[in-house]
């Protein structure tokens, strides 16, 4: 599997979904 | 205005400043330098590149990164353990003052370090000069996935209910 940091949009969406990710973590953490 | 309300006033403005700078130089590097070595590279001017450019952007960008995070600690005051110890009081702020903790440590234990044998500021081999580029760069590029919920969470910080309610 290619490593999607070598590539920009690769980065740019692995960004967007690690945001996703932790922001789903924590609403679930605080009880949202 | 009195100390208690200056500190964290200036450390903000502090942060901020040196953020932009710190990321501004990060993205540069990624959105910008990363092909224009490449296509320099490709026509043989990247000694330019590489002699006048890297190293005072190298310099800005590793200063900048320890600015934001010694700011970001002041703005932190005496919240600076809550939100390293990720309590529920200050976990989103936590959650962005960890991942900026990372990328200063990328910053100074991985990039540097490998950029100065790139650059050919301390002596390596050309093998080593390849095995720094890519550890160099996987380091920025990680920095750069890393910026993006860290931007986040610095902005829930203040609006937890709003981000996370």
């Amino acid at each position: 599997m290619k490593n999607p940091l070598d590539s920009l949009w690769g980065t740019v969406m692995s960004g967007l979904i690690l945001t996703l990710i932790l922001h789903m973590i924590v609403r679930y953490a605080l009880g949202g | 205005m009195d100390w208690a309300t200056a500190v964290p006033a200036i450390s903000r403005w502090i942060h901020f400043m040196a953020g932009v700078m710190w990321i501004g130089l990060l993205y540069y590097f990624n959105f910008v330098n990363v092909a224009a070595a490449k296509a320099a590279a490709a026509d043989g001017t990247a000694a330019g590149i590489s002699k006048h450019v890297m190293p005072r952007a190298l310099f800005w960008f590793r200063w900048a990164a320890v600015v934001t995070w010694l700011a970001g600690a002041a703005l932190l005051g005496s919240n600076f353990g809550s939100a390293f110890l990720l309590q529920k009081s200050h976990l989103a702020i936590g959650i962005g003052a960890w991942l900026g903790t990372i990328m200063l440590i990328n910053v100074w234990g991985l990039i540097w370090p490998n950029q100065k044998k790139i650059l050919g500021i301390v002596p390596a081999s050309d093998e080593e000069k390849n095995k720094a580029r890519r550890v160099a760069f996987l380091a920025s590029r990680t920095n750069t996935m890393f910026s993006m919920p860290m931007l986040y969470f610095m902005a829930a910080g203040g609006h937890s209910a709003l981000f996370f309610g």
